[in-house]
C-alpha cells in the first residue's frame, strides 16, 4: 500500500481525514499515484491536475523523502521507501496567498 | 407564511442567511466550503430546495457543488469545462493572442423550470449548460466562436462571462455579458449570438462606439417586460427597450455613474437600483458614503437611499453580482460589500440593516422567496 498525505482542503472534499492508504497497480510513479487516488476519490478530479492534460496545478507540489519530486517525469519511478509504503508521498499546497 | 434565503458567496466561504417574511431575526449558517471562494450560490426557480454553488481556488482550481435540501447538505458533482474544438485565442492585456483557457465559474443561472438544466458563465468567457444536474457540462461554443470572439480582452477581473438572463417569455432567448467584450443576446436557446453593444460609449477602447470592447458590468431585467434591460457599464447607467438593439444613457443626477451591480424592484419594473462607486481607480463610494441610488422612472432621476447605511469613512465595494431581490409584497433588496457586510432593505430601499457585519468579502449575492 502507498500512503499519501493531502493538503487539509483536499482531506475536506473527499471526506477523509490524515493520512490515506492507496493501493496502486504497477509501476509507483505520480502518475499512477494520483490515477489511483482520482479513481477512489472522483471528488478530486480536477484539483491535483487538469483533467485533460494531466499537468499538475500549478500551486500544488509532490514531496518524498525530503525531495521535491515536482518536476519530476510524470512517469519516473518514485522513490522505493514510497514505493514500499515506509515513506508517504505528501501532495502539498504551496504556500502562498491569503 | 413567506420566508427569505439570502445566498452568499465570499471570499472564503458561502453562507446562508434565513429569515421569515418580516426580516427582522436572522439565522446565519456557514461558513460552508471555508477557505474557498465562492464565486456565486444560486437556487433553481424551478426548485428551490436545489442549490448550485461554485466553489474555486488558486490551489484546486474549479469545484462544483449542489444541494438538494436548501443548503444543509452538499455534494461535489462535474467539474470539467472543456472549451469545444480546438478553442484558439483571444487577446490579452497588451493585446497578444492567448489562448483560452478555462479559469473558473463567476455565474450559475439554473433554468427557469427544470432544476437540471443551469447554465455557468466561465472565464476565459464562455457559456456553458448542464441538463443533468452538474454531472456533465457542454460548452454552447456559438459564442466564443462568434466573428469577434478572437479579440475580445480581459478587463481588470478576468475576461469573465458574469451575467446570464433567461427571458421568461421566450424559450429561446438570452442574454449574456462579458467583461470586457460587452453584450450578447441569442434568439436560438445559445446557437448563435450577437453583439448589442449599439449605443453603448466607451472612452477607454480606440473606437468607443466599436461593435464590442465595450466593459458592460452587469445588465438586468423585470421578468414582466424581458425586452427592457438595464445595464452598469464600467461608466455609464444605461436601458434598452428593445432587447438591447439599441441603449440610451440614464445616468442622469448619480453622483457617478461608475459602479458594479445594477438590478430591479420585483414589482415595479421601472425602479432599479445602482451603487455609485467614485471611479474606476478609486473603486469605492463617493466621499466614503455609501448610497443606493433609486430610480423610479427607470433612471435619469436618481434618489439617495442612505437610511442604515454609513455615511462617512465608509471606503467598501459592491461586486457585481452582490446585489439581488426578493418578491415578498414589500420588495426586500440586498447587497454584500467588499468589508463583509450583508446588508438588507426589507422597504424597497428606504432603510436599510446589516444582517451580518463581519464576513469575508462579499463576491456575490441571490436572494429565494419560499413560500
Amino acid at each position: 500500500m502507498i500512503r499519501v498525505v493531502l493538503p487539509a482542503h483536499l482531506r475536506t472534499l473527499a471526506r477523509i481525514s490524515g493520512e490515506l492508504e492507496l493501493s496502486v497497480d504497477g509501476k509507483i510513479t505520480q502518475r499512477s499515484v494520483v490515477d489511483a487516488l482520482e479513481q477512489r476519490f472522483p471528488t478530486l478530479r480536477g484539483t491535483i491536475r487538469d483533467h485533460t492534460t494531466k499537468k499538475r496545478r500549478p500551486y500544488i507540489r509532490f514531496f518524498a523523502c525530503e525531495k521535491d519530486l515536482s518536476h519530476d517525469s510524470l512517469d519516473a519511478p518514485l522513490p522505493e521507501s514510497v514505493a514500499s509504503g515506509t515513506e508517504p508521498l505528501l501532495i502539498v499546497g504551496a504556500i502562498a496567498g491569503g | 407564511m413567506s420566508s427569505v434565503r439570502v445566498l452568499v458567496g465570499t471570499r472564503k466561504g458561502a453562507f446562508i442567511l434565513s429569515a421569515d417574511g418580516k426580516r427582522e431575526n436572522w439565522d446565519v449558517s456557514g461558513p460552508h466550503f471555508g477557505g474557498w471562494e465562492i464565486y456565486h450560490v444560486k437556487g433553481s426557480p424551478a426548485d428551490p430546495q436545489r442549490l448550485y454553488a461554485s466553489q474555486t481556488s488558486s490551489w484546486f482550481g474549479q469545484v462544483v457543488q449542489r444541494s438538494n435540501d436548501g443548503g444543509q447538505t452538499w455534494e461535489p458533482v462535474g467539474n470539467k469545462f472543456e472549451y469545444a474544438g480546438v478553442p484558439g485565442t483571444h487577446q490579452w492585456y497588451d493585446g497578444t493572442a492567448r489562448p483560452w483557457e478555462f479559469k473558473r465559474v463567476w455565474h450559475f443561472e439554473p433554468s427557469l423550470n427544470d432544476p437540471d438544466t443551469v447554465y455557468a458563465g466561465v472565464e476565459d468567457a464562455a457559456l456553458f449548460r448542464t441538463t443533468d444536474a452538474g454531472q456533465n457540462w457542454e460548452e454552447l461554443s456559438g459564442l466564443r466562436e462568434h466573428k469577434t470572439g478572437s479579440s475580445w480582452q480581459p478587463g481588470a477581473g478576468g475576461m469573465c462571462l458574469h451575467t446570464i438572463l433567461l427571458d421568461p417569455k421566450n424559450a429561446q432567448r438570452m442574454f449574456v455579458a462579458i467583461s470586457a467584450a460587452g453584450a450578447f443576446r441569442s434568439d436560438d436557446a445559445g446557437k448563435t449570438w450577437k453583439p448589442i453593444n449599439q449605443g453603448l460609449r466607451s472612452e477607454f477602447i480606440p473606437d468607443p462606439t466599436a461593435e464590442v470592447g465595450h466593459c458592460v458590468h452587469r445588465i438586468a431585467m423585470h421578468p414582466s417586460r424581458p425586452d427592457v434591460l438595464f445595464m452598469q457599464k464600467h461608466w455609464d447607467v444605461l436601458r434598452s427597450d428593445n432587447a438591447g438593439e439599441m441603449w440610451t444613457e440614464v445616468s442622469g443626477n448619480l453622483p457617478s455613474d461608475f459602479g458594479f451591480p445594477i438590478d430591479v424592484h420585483a414589482h415595479e419594473p421601472e425602479t432599479i437600483y445602482v451603487v455609485p462607486i467614485k471611479s474606476d481607480s478609486e473603486h469605492f463610494p463617493p466621499e466614503g458614503k455609501l448610497r443606493v441610488y433609486r430610480s423610479r422612472s427607470g433612471g435619469h432621476e436618481w434618489e439617495a437611499l442612505t437610511n442604515g447605511l454609513p455615511q462617512k469613512d465608509c471606503y467598501v465595494n459592491v461586486l457585481r453580482d452582490a446585489m439581488a431581490v426578493d418578491s415578498l409584497d414589500s420588495c426586500g433588496v440586498y447587497f454584500g460589500t467588499t468589508g463583509g457586510q450583508v446588508y438588507a432593505s426589507s422597504d424597497a430601499g428606504d432603510s436599510w440593516k446589516p444582517i451580518v457585519r463581519d464576513l469575508p468579502a462579499v463576491l456575490s449575492v441571490e436572494v429565494q422567496t419560499l413560500a
